[in-house]
């Protein structure tokens, strides 16, 4: 259990990895701790690469920047993998000893024996979430996606509480919402029309959040939740 | 309504008129006029979390600006965007895309000297296109300020942060502040308008921040209510008056009759810089009244000092914190707010007892080393490292000032 972690979120355009990470930090902010993030994306369009780092802590954050280090790894779409979709390859390089890699997919992905031993000599915890699988069944469409994510790293860090994420997924859906973009912008637009109401839209993100959790939960992932304070 | 002489009474008519009138009020002209002093040091201030464009916004939304002119490029467009929303909502005055940046730095020279608070912001490539206009606003004695998200100008051309295109900036004559975070992207605004306008500087202030780490990244910033705002510009207090019908335009170039080589164009022409310079050195008395001085120094009495400005600083802090916590040793960090002026005085006072001194820099060339050792040159014995350095976009590794820091351990970075 550590005071401050490094998150390095990999998924590909329109999963909404950088909404994702807007959420994490805001509801560590939320929760009384500290966080910044940093989006990383090229040309904004579906499937093309995208990274975010998000440090979270319940104690005082310095650093600033890209995350080269990380101690955590959240990999939104298995392509990330197999198709090499990503800046930064292979998908665990800079990864700390010890670290958490959290990965997007249904069955295990077939690793080559190279990164199988890499892996294991840096101790690595690898989790494989049907978050996709989750937020269609769940939420009622795949671009929950990174809710289920976000809920799932919730239990497997402890930080943030779930109170503070709904109060982020509260802020950035029907409050003072953060834009990154015009892209996201747009984005935002065509989830909203796909729900009646954006209280709507609030509840069915929340359930995947909390159906993530508890999955982490249940498959002894979770760490003791800690209480920040800076 | 008349009275008996026949004379209007006009008195509820014009209460009628006053009243409309003040519906026409913008928002900016709601805002209460309070001292820099109020604003800096009294006014009670809420902590909001926030991006760095967003806290140039707020800044500039309580700078009394009269004019923006803003042109895109990453990653700043986002800042003069939200400008461009102050406008929209009444802070600010007038606001327009120009050209491109020769045509936007022009613009804010030519708005600048008919009096008006003229602001603007770009980052890395348009710097470069600017520069032509920008090198001659000190000159011109041009007070406006100008937001610099650093990118990367040199090849493999890249979005990312960089700083490397301050080092152009740092013999203009223009005052450059760099700023750490969004918190001093905030208050560096706001101290950068009347820095600049003050009588015995009436120069252009630059406020650079690392683009994306501050830009596009939320942060802590601690703002003063949005009901109040700054003084405005008296542009008749200044060096320079400003143009008007009975002031002309100062021809600032020379006639072609002396273009060519005498002795007194070469006169003119140092007098003249010789003054920008000395106005540039006048800042600092308000560099250390509103700015806290020019640097600012953790754990003092180390023997080995981080020397860094911008995003460095932050990685710098983060090292501090791991050198002692799981380490043991105590490192020194000094923080340079002010590149120009350049703290000379107050390094060589802080490095007085250092026997080391390390410079990380986000940029290939080192301008910062380049500057300190300058600076300390026959004033230290220590050892000056130059580096570590990050350039092209990538982010500092702590692990990178740790192992400058402890040469014998080992970092994998």
């Amino acid at each position: 259990m550590l005071k401050r972690y490094n998150i390095r979120m990999a998924g590909i355009g329109g999963q909404g990895v950088v909404t994702a990470s807007h959420i994490l930090s805001n509801g560590m902010v939320i929760s009384g701790g500290e966080s910044t993030l940093v989006p990383f994306f090229g040309s904004e369009k579906r499937m093309a690469p995208v990274e975010s780092y998000v440090r979270i802590a319940i104690d005082r954050i310095y650093e600033i920047g890209e995350i080269i280090y990380p101690n955590v790894i959240m990999i939104f779409h298995p392509q990330v993998i197999t198709h090499g979709k990503s800046y930064t390859m292979p998908f665990y390089s800079g990864l700390k000893q010890n670290g958490v890699v959290l990965i997007n997919a249904d069955t295990p992905i077939n690793l080559q024996p190279d990164e199988v031993r890499e892996l294991k000599e840096r101790e690595a915890r690898i989790y494989y979430l049907p978050a996709t699988t989750m937020a269609r069944e769940i939420g009622g469409t795949d671009l929950a996606t990174n809710m289920a994510m976000v809920g799932a790293i919730a239990s497997i860090l402890g930080i943030p509480d779930m109170p503070s994420l709904e109060q982020s997924v509260r802020e950035r859906f029907l409050g003072k919402g953060f834009v990154v973009s015009g892209g996201t912008a747009a984005l935002d637009n065509v989830i909203e029309k796909k729900f009646a109401k954006k209280e709507q839209l609030l509840k069915s993100n929340m359930s995947v959040i909390a159906a993530a959790y508890q999955y982490a939960n249940d498959h002894g992932w979770a760490a003791t939740p800690q209480k920040a304070s800076v | 309504m008349s009275d008996s002489a026949g004379v209007k009474d006009v008195t509820a008519e014009k209460l009628a008129e006053i009243k409309e009138a003040a519906e026409e009020l913008s928002a900016g002209d709601r805002q209460k006029i309070v001292t820099p002093e109020y604003m800096f040091f009294e006014a009670p201030r809420e902590r909001a979390f926030i991006t760095g464009s967003e806290a140039a916004k707020e800044a500039i939304r309580r700078s009394n600006v009269d004019v923006a002119i803003s042109y895109p490029i990453t990653p700043q467009s986002e800042t003069m965007q939200q400008v461009g929303s102050l406008w929209a909502e009444g802070y600010v005055k007038e606001y327009y895309r120009g050209e491109e940046e020769i045509g936007v730095m022009s613009a804010i020279a030519g708005s600048s000297r008919a009096g008006a608070r003229s602001m603007t912001a770009t980052a890395g490539p348009g710097l470069m296109r600017g520069m032509e206009v920008i090198a001659s606003w000190p000159g011109g004695r041009i007070p406006a300020v100008l937001l610099i998200m650093c990118r990367v100008v040199n090849c493999p051309l890249a979005i990312q942060p960089d700083n490397v295109e301050l080092a152009y900036l740092l013999n203009s004559g223009i005052i450059l502040f760099h700023g750490e975070n969004q918190q001093d992207f905030f208050d560096y605004t706001m101290k950068a308008f009347i820095i600049s306008e003050r009588p015995e500087i009436t120069l252009p202030v630059a406020v650079a921040v690392d683009g994306f780490f501050v830009t596009h990244a939320r942060g802590y910033v601690n703002i003063p209510s949005k009901d109040i705002k700054l003084p405005p510009r008296n542009p008749y207090a200044e060096a320079v008056p400003a143009m008007d019908n009975e002031n002309p335009p100062a021809r600032l170039s020379r006639d072609a009759p002396i273009q060519k080589s005498n002795f007194i164009s070469y006169h003119v022409h140092a007098s003249w810089q010789q003054e920008v310079w000395a106005a540039n050195d006048r800042a600092r008395r308000y560099i250390n009244k509103y700015m806290g001085g020019l640097i600012e120094v953790v754990n003092p009495e180390a023997e080995i000092m981080l020397i860094a400005s911008g995003s460095a600083v932050s990685q710098s802090r983060e090292a501090v914190r791991q050198a002692e916590e799981e380490h043991n040793t105590k490192i020194g960090l000094i923080k340079v707010r002010s590149l120009r002026p350049f703290p000379t005085l107050e390094l060589r006072e802080a490095c007085k007892n250092v026997k080391r001194i390390i410079i990380p820099e986000f940029n290939h060339m080192g301008w910062l080393h380049r500057e300190v050792v300058t600076a300390l040159y026959r004033h230290s014995t220590a050892e000056i490292v130059p580096g570590p350095r990050v350039f092209g976009g990538m982010s500092m590794p702590t692990e990178m000032i740790l192992q400058t820091i402890f040469p014998e351990k080992k970092f994998s970075f």
